[in-house]
Formats: structure tokens, C-alpha cells, sequence
């Protein structure tokens, strides 16, 4: 590897990491999009910068964006109170109109400098070593990198002091004020920590994979975890996973670099997305059958419960009674029979005395607990599940 | 060109018109479909599709070779809809909030799109130049037959729309109510989800990606200020949408440098803008001006009730007294009196004010009514 080759990767991880830190708290707090709107509404803070200082490489122009990406959380808010569109709405107004301001800005100002907006939503992490840091003669490394390190460890220092505020007002709000954080305040620090990293990370690695890398990585470590602190480093790992295999994907492709890293992530979500235990696809599918079955053998029970009468109990009767067809009656009985809580006899279906004792407990559970599940029950009952 | 130029040429001018009729077209479907966007609460959805779209574009290019818009426009409606479906599974099957799910489909699809954009650019195909105009958006670049497309998608769609009008209406409010008069929900959601994805990508070519979602959002948010029926709701977004189309080509035709789309966008926001705070029905300049209204009501309540309270100890209800002694009560100002004495409450002779008959009836009934309250509460 050479040197611009590791130094690509180095800036691609910090990135990945300072993306993914804020992202698992915007992924918890139902605001995602918000990072969407945030790296669109940017633009004219730039341009505004830009045309301060004339200098694309001026701190000033960072400060200036990061100011915009605030005046977009507040202006979405604003427009939300009023009460007269919903919050969606409200985000989908905001960022294209300050948008397309920054692109008209850059239009009638600008057309003959480097200030391209492709640039700005794309962003181009090939170029990223070039744009190097000097004090005097002496070369520190790319300037992304600096800039990306300085967010990513402030934004540790204040992930470690407001952890336990961040978490409480997060999954609480209500107890969070009660206790005397402001939920408020940790909003709009939140905020404005995010509108830092979505500013100094597009330059590097453009909009929409800075929105990538915040939500995707939450999101999967989301469906793996319910614990905080495991989520966290859970997304901060899928982000440098996808941010090295990125790279080496655009190194054989010879294609975009953030192209890549989003690709790869996506994969990676995919994954996770289908397999994940519990809370993914397929396990919740399987699980929907389950219920699904598990509540027909319960209707077939306090049916044969209902019916003392022998030929209303009989093996053929079932299928026109209750409406299933062959096959689902067959696995059901067979679940049944397996549990022990049928017997067949001459072709006439009986409780066992277990099964009278599980639909009698299953009825007054129904009449009692209306809302709660019955899952309980069915581990002390059931040998086999459906 | 001035505007005054603009409306003569746009006549004469062949490629003018068609690029009007073009945005006048797309602005009209967006805000027809927009409305219901906006009021199923999938105002995003324009966002996440758009950029959904990308890798459909660039993958139909791949495949076929060939820069014909249409099929390129096939394959972003392809990935599209692969999207909304991606985004609605997620949202059913797992635990993943709907802001997470279009902020996921957005991103990855889009950074799969630019993976083979660039994959695209490195090939051996001269042919492969413009393919990056659906990100931004190319009003110039619309043709007759983009147009006719437009036309005939607007006339299907609206035939849908009309076709299946109440059961669109009741599956907007009343999903459940839908399902037990035995409506199949699910193909209706599905139809009018295709409509919606279908206004995306045929928006891609004149705004681009990423001011879609305001073309679908803006007309309709507007038009909702106005009224509260569904009907007049879709025209009118259709007409807002149409309007800002039209106007968003003057302008950028007019001037040097303007390109169209954000243009269009921004004349777009400049009705939302005004109807917000105009709106005769729930605009902000309304609100405030009721607030006002009912606090001063509720100033010249407290001062008839005060007087009320003195009139009441007096034989004659209408025996004068000083305005001096409302002194001690802060509620009136000159102001209100003279409103009192116009609703002939009370008369002013000199210093002196009196309850007429109507205002003591004014404030019995009022006092009454504070004396049940009180007791009410007091239980």
C-alpha cells in the first residue's frame, strides 16, 4: 500500500466513525432524515462563505454551514408548530428551497470559480490526500483528516460527558426534564454536533454518503441490539468495515470511492436486514407463522372444548367446520398430537387431560388479559411449537 | 428576454412551448399525486424515490446500451418501485422507524447509482456523456416526445384518479373502515404508490434528484391551506403546480444563468410561503388576528362584568356612576369603553358611565354562567 492509499483509509474510518455516533442517536430518535435535509441545506452556507471570504479552503466556510444545517432544524420546526403540515412535510419543504437558493447562487455568482454542486453531493475521497495541511514548510497529513479527527474526538469528549442525558432524553424525554436535562438543549446539541460532522465529512466524502454512513450502520446495529452501548460500537464496527471494504472495491472497479463504501454498507445492511436474530425479515416471518399456527391449534382446541357431541369431534369434520383445508388441518392436528393434548381415537378427536387443563387456563386467560399475549402459556404447554 | 418577450415567443417559439407545456405538465401531475403523498404522510417518499431511481438509470444504460430516455426512465421506475417496497416491508416487518427506512433506501440506492455512474464513465463508450443530467435536472433538454409522454401519463393518471376517486378518498382517511366495506386495500395502496413513483421519475429529467421531493410536496402543502376537501385540493395543487412550472421557466428563460428546476422550486415555495400565512382558513396572519380578536373580547367581558358587580347593589340599574372608580380595575382602557358604548352595553355622559338594560342582561347571563363554572369546579 502507499502512503495516499493509507492515508485514504485512515480518513475514510474516522469519517465512518464520527458519522456513526451521532447517527445512532438520530436512528433512536426518529430523526434520520434530518441528516438528509442537513447535508442538502449546507449549500448556500458554503456559497455565503465563499463569497465572504473567497477562499475554499477557509475554516469560515464550515462555520457558515454548520450555521445553515441549524437554521434548517430550526426552520423545520418552526413551520412544524404552526400545526399546519406535518413534521415530514415540513423537512421536504425546507432543504430543496434552501438548495436550490445555493444553486442559484453558485449560478449567478460563481459560474466561473470551483464550486461545483456535484462536487458538494458527491464528493470525491481520491482527492481528499492531496488537500494537504501546512504550518510553515512542514506537512501534517491531509487537512480532512485533521478536520475529521478534531470533529470525531470532540464529538467522543461529549458522547463520554453526556452519555447518561443523551440516553435518558432519548428514550425519555418526559423523565429527562423531570430530572432537570433539558430536552431541549440536548436537542439542539445533538443538532448541531450532527450538522458539524455532516459539514466536514461531505467535503471529503460528499452529501449522500454522509447520510449513509450515519444511518445505515445505526440502523443495522438497531435490528441486532436493544442496548445502547452495544449499538454504539456495534454501528462504529459496520461503519469501518464498509469504509476499508469500500475502498478496495473502488480500487478493483476503479469507480467512486463513496459510491462504494455506501454499496458496501448497503450489502452489509441487506444482510443483517434478513438474518438478524428476532428482528430480522426472516426470523420475523417465521415467527408470524408460528403465531399464525399456534392460534389455529388454540381455536381447534376450545372448539373441541365446545363439542361434546361425537360427530362434531370427528377427524372429517374439521375441515368443514373451521373452514381450513386438508394440509393445514393435518399440521395442526399432528402439532396437537405431538404436544399431547389430543388423543385419536377411531377417528374421533379427544382432549387429553392436558389439553382440557391448557384450554380451560386459555379461556380464562382470554376473558381476564384481554391485551397481553399468551406466550407464557404456551412455553409451559407446549413441547414443540408450531 | 424580458417577460413581456417570453409570453409573445411562447407562441412562436417551438422550443419554448414545449418546454413550458413540459414543466406546466409535470407541475400539474406532481401537485395532483403530491396531495395524496402529502396526506397519506409519505411527503418523503418523493425524496427517497428519487434518489432510488438513480441505479435503475444507470443500471438500464448498462443493460441496454442505448441513452434512450424512455428506457432509462423504465429502469428508474423499476428501482424505484423496488424501493418503495424495500422502504414498506421495512417498516411492517421490523422495528425500523419509517424516517429510518426512507433515509436507508435514499442513501444506499443512491450510492449504488453514483458506484455505477462512475463505473459508467470508466468504460469505453462515447456514449455514455449526459447520463448525469437526472441528477440535477434539464428543463432545456425536453422534447416533444417527453412532452407527449407527460400528456399521456397526466390523462392516464387523472382517469385513475376519477375512476377510482372515493375509494382512493376513503382508503386516505379510513383505512380499516376500506377493509370491512370490502375494498382491496392493498391493490388500491399499491395503484396509488405506482402513480406517485411514476410523477418521480418522470420528474427526474426537468428538476432532477433532489429537488423531486419539493415538486410533489409544495403545490399540495399549499393547496391543503385552503381548503378541507379533497377535491378541491387535488385541482388546486394541479393548478399551484402548473402555475410554478410555467412562471419557473419565464423566469429562468428571462435571465442569463438560471437553470430551471431550482427556479420552479422556488416559486413553488413562494406559494407555500403565502398560503401559510394568508390562507383564509388556517393561515397564520388569520390566527393571529382571531387571537387578538378573542383577547379583546375577553377585555370587554371583564370590564362589563366589573360593572356588572357595582350596577348590581343598586336599586336602578342604570344609576351613573364615575369612570374613576373602574380605576382600581385594570381590564378597560378608553378603548374598550367606546366599543361598549357602540354595542350600546352602556351609556357615557361626562365622567359618568351606566349599564343600559342590554348590557345588565349581557352580564347577568354572563355571570351566570361564571357562577356554574365556579360551581362546577368547585365539585
Amino acid at each position: 500500500m502507499t502512503i495516499p492509499q493509507i492515508e485514504i483509509q485512515l480518513i475514510a474510518v474516522v469519517v465512518a466513525i464520527a458519522c456513526a455516533i451521532p447517527g445512532v442517536f438520530l436512528v433512536l430518535r426518529k430523526m434520520a432524515l434530518i441528516s438528509d435535509a442537513i447535508s442538502h441545506s449546507i449549500l448556500p452556507g458554503i456559497v455565503l462563505g465563499f463569497f465572504i471570504t473567497h477562499d475554499l479552503n477557509s475554516p469560515l466556510l464550515i462555520l457558515f454551514a454548520a450555521l445553515f444545517g441549524v437554521i434548517t432544524v430550526v426552520l423545520v420546526e418552526a413551520i412544524q408548530k404552526t400545526g399546519l403540515v406535518k413534521e415530514d412535510t415540513a423537512i421536504g419543504l425546507v432543504f430543496p428551497i434552501l438548495f436550490s437558493i445555493g444553486v442559484l447562487l453558485i449560478a449567478k455568482n460563481a459560474n466561473d470559480v470551483h464550486l461545483d454542486i456535484d462536487a458538494v453531493l458527491l464528493g470525491e475521497l481520491a482527492f481528499a490526500p492531496f488537500d494537504r495541511f501546512f504550518v510553515g514548510e512542514q506537512d501534517f497529513g491531509p487537512k480532512s483528516l485533521w478536520v475529521m479527527g478534531t470533529i470525531l474526538i470532540t464529538t467522543c469528549v461529549l458522547l463520554f460527558l453526556f452519555f447518561k442525558e443523551l440516553k435518558v432524553s432519548t428514550f425519555d424525554a418526559g423523565l429527562s426534564s423531570a430530572l432537570g436535562f433539558s430536552p431541549v438543549l440536548l436537542h439542539y446539541g445533538l443538532m448541531s454536533v450532527s450538522s458539524i460532522t455532516v459539514v466536514g465529512a461531505f467535503d471529503a466524502v460528499g452529501a449522500i454518503l454522509v447520510v449513509a454512513l450515519m444511518i445505515t450502520p445505526a440502523a443495522a446495529a438497531y435490528l441486532l441490539t436493544s442496548n445502547l452501548k452495544k449499538m454504539l460500537f456495534l454501528s462504529i464496527f459496520f461503519g469501518i468495515i464498509s469504509a476499508l471494504g469500500g475502498y478496495w472495491l473502488a480500487h478493483f472497479l476503479d469507480a467512486s470511492i463513496s459510491g462504494s463504501i455506501t454499496t458496501i454498507l448497503g450489502v452489509l445492511f441487506l444482510i443483517v436486514y434478513l438474518s438478524a436474530p428476532n428482528k430480522g425479515l426472516i426470523s420475523v416471518i417465521i415467527m408470524h407463522k408460528q403465531q399464525k399456527r399456534e392460534v389455529m391449534l388454540l381455536t381447534f382446541l376450545l372448539h373441541l372444548n365446545n363439542h361434546s357431541d361425537t360427530t362434531e369431534r370427528h377427524i372429517n369434520h374439521l375441515n368443514e367446520h373451521i373452514n381450513w383445508h386438508k394440509l393445514k388441518s393435518k399440521r395442526i392436528l399432528d402439532l396437537a398430537l405431538k404436544n399431547n393434548l389430543i388423543l385419536i381415537d377411531n377417528e374421533i378427536v379427544n382432549l387429553t387431560e392436558k389439553g382440557q387443563e391448557f384450554t380451560k387456563l386459555a379461556i380464562d386467560y382470554i376473558i381476564t388479559n384481554t391485551d397481553e399475549k399468551i406466550e407464557h402459556m404456551k412455553d409451559d404447554f407446549f413441547l414443540f411449537r408450531g | 428576454m424580458n417577460f413581456s418577450e417570453y409570453f409573445s415567443l411562447l407562441f412562436s417559439d417551438y422550443t419554448l412551448r414545449t418546454i413550458s407545456l413540459g414543466t406546466a405538465l409535470l407541475g400539474a401531475i406532481c401537485g395532483m399525486l403530491g396531495s395524496f403523498a402529502v396526506l397519506r404522510k409519505q411527503s418523503l417518499l418523493g425524496d427517497a424515490i428519487s434518489h432510488a431511481a438513480l441505479p435503475g438509470i444507470a443500471l438500464a444504460f448498462l443493460i441496454t446500451g442505448a441513452k434512450d430516455s424512455n428506457v432509462l426512465l423504465l429502469g428508474a421506475l423499476v428501482s424505484g418501485l423496488i424501493g418503495t417496497f424495500w422502504i414498506r416491508s421495512m417498516v411492517t416487518k421490523t422495528h425500523l422507524k419509517s424516517d429510518t427506512a426512507l433515509g436507508l433506501v435514499l442513501s444506499l440506492f443512491f450510492g449504488f447509482g453514483m458506484l455505477l455512474l462512475t463505473f459508467i464513465q470508466k468504460q469505453p463508450n462515447a456514449n455514455q456523456a449526459g447520463l448525469d443530467k437526472y441528477l440535477f435536472g434539464q428543463a432545456a433538454t425536453l422534447i416533444e416526445k417527453d412532452v407527449q409522454i407527460l400528456l399521456l401519463v397526466t390523462t392516464a393518471s387523472l382517469f385513475i384518479l376519477l375512476l377510482f376517486w372515493k375509494e382512493f378518498k376513503i382508503l386516505l382517511f379510513d383505512v380499516e373502515y376500506a377493509n370491512t366495506l370490502g375494498f382491496n386495500t392493498k391493490f388500491l395502496d399499491i395503484l396509488i404508490t405506482f402513480l406517485i413513483v411514476l410523477a418521480i421519475v418522470l420528474g427526474l429529467q426537468t428538476v432532477g434528484v433532489v429537488l423531486m421531493s419539493a415538486m410533489l410536496l409544495a403545490p399540495a402543502a399549499a393547496a391543503r391551506q385552503w381548503t378541507n376537501k379533497l377535491s378541491v385540493m387535488v385541482g388546486l395543487a394541479a393548478i399551484f403546480g402548473a402555475f410554478s412550472g410555467v412562471m419557473g421557466t419565464a423566469i429562468s428563460a428571462s435571465q442569463n444563468n438560471l437553470s430551471t428546476g431550482p427556479v420552479i422550486v422556488l416559486i413553488a415555495g413562494c406559494f407555500v410561503f403565502i398560503s401559510f400565512v394568508f390562507s383564509h382558513k388556517r393561515g397564520l396572519l388569520l390566527r393571529e388576528y382571531k387571537f387578538r380578536q378573542n383577547r379583546r373580547e375577553l377585555h370587554h367581558n371583564k370590564t362589563l362584568l366589573f360593572m356588572y358587580e357595582i350596577a348590581k347593589d343598586h336599586k336602578n340599574i342604570e344609576h351613573p356612576h364615575a369612570i374613576k372608580i373602574l380605576n382600581n380595575f385594570y381590564g378597560f382602557t378608553v378603548k374598550t369603553l367606546k366599543q361598549l358604548e357602540t354595542k350600546e352595553f352602556i351609556l357615557i355622559s361626562g365622567q359618568n358611565w351606566s349599564l343600559t338594560k342590554k348590557g345588565y342582561y349581557q352580564a347577568t347571563t354572563m355571570f351566570m354562567q361564571n357562577e356554574i363554572k365556579n360551581d362546577n369546579t368547585t365539585n
